[in-house]
């Protein structure tokens, strides 16, 4: 499939967005910057822009690139909402303003960092201690102000002007905030007039450290990302350095691929609908739908060694084969969530509790959603059926036969079910998998990607100076820049590399899902009870190892 | 007489020690605060669920409330970010209280040897148990819990242990 890679002049870039977003380019994938003063080629400039959109049909991609002679450039939030916490990022990680942004602040840095951590002349240990917080009062004196709940006064103070509003702080250490997440609310009464979120407690620098470590040894670390389904994040990192290698896994490899994928799907879903449900005071069902997942982990630790955080995958093929006997184990396992998931179903499904805490609560519709750059079951539950499974197959989706679970209204009720619904394809894609598992090799055999086999290693100088090579130096990756995705469980996780050649990435971007749903979040809250609040978030199943990186 | 001998008449009267009646009382009642941020969380969710059951120890209390809790579990990555906020929840924690340090991240910072991590929590508050493993296996923790409550039964706890303790964000 052909994507088209532009570079435009900076002055331009509005312009040039805009018409591609009248031509129907209107969903914003990802937007950020290359740090090029490092670089062995030479560029005009230090510093490039990096914008990523998707056609509406879903099915192409446009990477826009500008390099920047001063570090300014205009905004695109006047087109796109997500943009403006990906702005920021790019802000707080670079230093790179944007002219006219509504709110120019960090968001995964401390307010009080000094230094834009991913230039290239930032050290990557240079910690820094940190004390006050960020009372985000001007945020949401703002937010106030455009609703019109608060008067600006003439000496530049606010004032309540028609309601008595009290504050209070949604986290970020709090039980139903799912993980370090803070949303500062103004409550009258019950009912959450304004909201402002604050991210980026769980900002582990991620992309920093791609940049110090091999293509391989990145693995590990992209299963923390998404710890609730890591497999599936190893195969987006993985399949996108194989795409810019320009190799194709065999038909084995891909298949147990595709089974592992949709195995995290589950994996991940039953955990946030175990949740879920607990957040609405449904314990039972925490136990019938987090057991299966005890039983998941018993599978994957036989397969991978680890219980939660797998690595599995390698460049080029998987750490193993499937072991004897894993098919029946497997069958067995996916009884076990149909139970847990029959038994759920049986107590929800016609629950009137159920229906009044979950329908029309937390809405998003389809045309905000998209332009909030939301993805996956959030967006499916919009109503927008999109699902790059079906619009980009990779690894023979195609041959699959399963449904896109779409919702309708985009409510708590609709992103719950469509994850329900989502594990009954997954069980069938599964299913079709291990009926057809064709055999073979499941590393490819290129000295210069895979390792040698342990007998080489031991037995042959070549084997073991490869083995040496390899893991000293990594897979030489060419020189490029790529943003390769795939449907993984949470939506559209990509990662968009610049190689210069050698065997450690120069920049990594992760366009991470939670990120933009998170994003939409405080605007979906807005005119609904303080309760509510907290079924939206983790109807929303953010992440937070995935959202800060 | 072990306080816990199941075969005492129902009228008995035990004479002890009032440290040792206390630690008997604490052992099994502790109340932990799950200050849980990442992955490690996840796997902590499994020991609080059927399979691993940490109410069988009387541990299961998870309220979420520092002032009511003395067992404080961090599950999980601190950063630079988060360090204020978890030394202010530790320290509305009323005192005698535990920490337990639960995976690589929280005792050292794990692999996250970058500009964002705090490279371990015992830079800014005093740590009774570290667990190692990235993220623990469930019954790890348990096990870091079994040994809490052997110090208590033991009394071997000593309620003045962390006095010297100078943490990076307390006042120098
Ligand atoms: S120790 Fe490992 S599993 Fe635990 S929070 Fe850190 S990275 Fe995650």
């Amino acid at each position: 499939m052909s994507h088209e890679y532009i570079t435009v002049a900076p002055s331009e870039l509005h312009s040039v967005i805009y018409n591609r977003y009248k031509e129907g380019f209107n969903y914003l994938l990802d937007i950020t910057a290359i740090d090029y003063t490092e670089h062995i080629d030479s560029h005009d400039e230090d510093y490039a822009v990096v914008y990523i959109i998707r056609h509406k049909d879903f099915k192409l991609h446009v990477v826009i690139k500008t390099y920047l002679p001063t570090l300014e450039i205009d905004t695109i939030t006047d087109i796109f909402s997500g943009a403006n916490w990906l702005e920021r990022e790019v802000y707080d990680q670079y230093g790179i303003k944007f002219i006219n942004h509504p709110n120019l602040r960090r968001v995964l840095n401390h307010k009080e960092f000094v230094g834009h951590p991913l230039r290239k002349s930032y050290p990557i240990t240079k910690g820094q201690l940190l004390y006050e917080v960020d009372d985000l009062i001007d945020e949401m004196n703002n937010r106030l102000l455009s609703k019109e709940v608060v008067c600006s006064l003439e000496d530049g103070s606010f004032s309540d002007c028609n309601k008595d509003l009290m504050f209070l702080n949604l986290g970020p250490s709090h039980p139903a905030s799912h993980g370090t997440i803070r949303t500062y609310v103004a409550l009258d009464g019950e009912t959450i007039e304004a909201a402002v979120s604050e991210i980026g407690y769980l900002h582990r620098g991620f992309e920093k450290s791609c940049e110090n470590h091999t293509y391989n040894q990145i693995v590990p670390y992209t299963d923390r990302l998404n710890y609730c389904s890591a497999i599936s994040n190893n195969i987006a990192f993985v399949k996108t350095v194989e795409d810019m290698l320009g190799v194709t896994l065999s038909e084995r490899a891909q298949a147990i691929r595709v089974m592992l994928l949709e195995l995290s799907r589950i994996e991940d879903h039953v955990v946030c609908l175990a949740a879920v449900l607990v957040d609405m005071g449904g314990l039972t069902n925490y136990w019938y739908m987090y057991n299966p997942r005890e039983d998941i982990y018993d599978l994957l630790s036989k397969l991978t060694g680890a219980r939660l955080t797998n690595s599995f995958m390698r460049v080029g093929g998987m750490a193993n084969d499937l072991y004897d006997g894993f098919e029946e184990e497997l069958k067995e396992v996916i009884k076990k969530v149909q139970y847990g998931v029959q038994e759920t179903l049986a107590l929800i499904k016609h629950n009137r509790i159920f229906h009044d805490r979950t329908q029309n609560v937390g809405v998003i519709n389809a045309q905000d959603a998209i332009n909030a750059s939301m993805t996956g079951p959030n967006l499916r539950a919009s109503g927008v059926s999109f699902d790059m499974r079906k619009d980009t197959p990779y690894y023979g989706y195609e041959k699959y036969e399963f449904d896109v679970i779409v919702g309708s209204v985009g409510d708590v009720y609709d992103r719950v079910m469509v994850r329900f619904g989502e594990i009954d394809e997954s069980i069938k894609i599964i299913d079709q998998v291990m009926q057809n598992l064709p055999d073979g090799e499941v590393n490819i055999k290129d000295a210069s990607i895979t390792l040698p086999s342990k007998e080489a290693v031991y037995t042959t100088i070549e084997g073991a100076m490869n083995q040496f090579k390899l893991t000293y130096e990594g897979v030489k990756v060419p020189s490029k820049e790529y943003y390769g995705s795939i449907e993984a469980t949470n939506g559209e996780l990509g990662f968009f590399i610049v190689s210069d050649g050698s065997g450690t990435p120069y920049k990594v971007k992760v366009k991470a899902p939670s990120f933009t749903a998170m994003s939409a979040y405080p605007q979906m809250v807005e005119g609904s009870q303080l309760a509510d609040a907290i079924l939206t978030l983790g109807s929303l199943n953010i992440i937070a190892g995935e959202m800060d990186r | 007489m072990e306080l816990n001998n199941p075969n005492l008449p129902s009228d008995t009267v035990i004479v002890t020690k009032l440290d040792e009646a206390i630690g008997w009382a604490r052992e099994s009642s502790l109340w932990p605060m799950i200050f849980g941020t990442a992955c490690c969380a996840i796997e902590f969710m499994s020991v609080a669920a059927s399979k691993y059951d940490i109410s069988r120890f009387g541990a299961e209390v998870v309220r979420f409330s520092p002032r009511q809790a003395d067992l404080m579990i961090v599950a999980g990555t601190i950063t630079y970010k988060q360090a204020p906020i978890l030394k202010q929840i530790y320290d509305q924690m009323s005192e005698p209280k535990w920490v337990v340090s639960m995976g690589a991240c929280a005792c050292s910072g794990g692999f996250y040897d970058n500009y964002c991590t705090l490279q371990g929590i015992d830079e800014i508050i005093p740590v009774d148990m570290y667990v190692g493993g990235c993220p623990p296996r469930p019954e790890a923790l348990l096990d870091a819990l079994l040994c809490i409550q052997k110090d208590l039964r033991t009394n071997k706890y000593n309620p003045d242990r962390h006095k010297d303790f100078k943490g990076l964000l307390d006042e120098s």
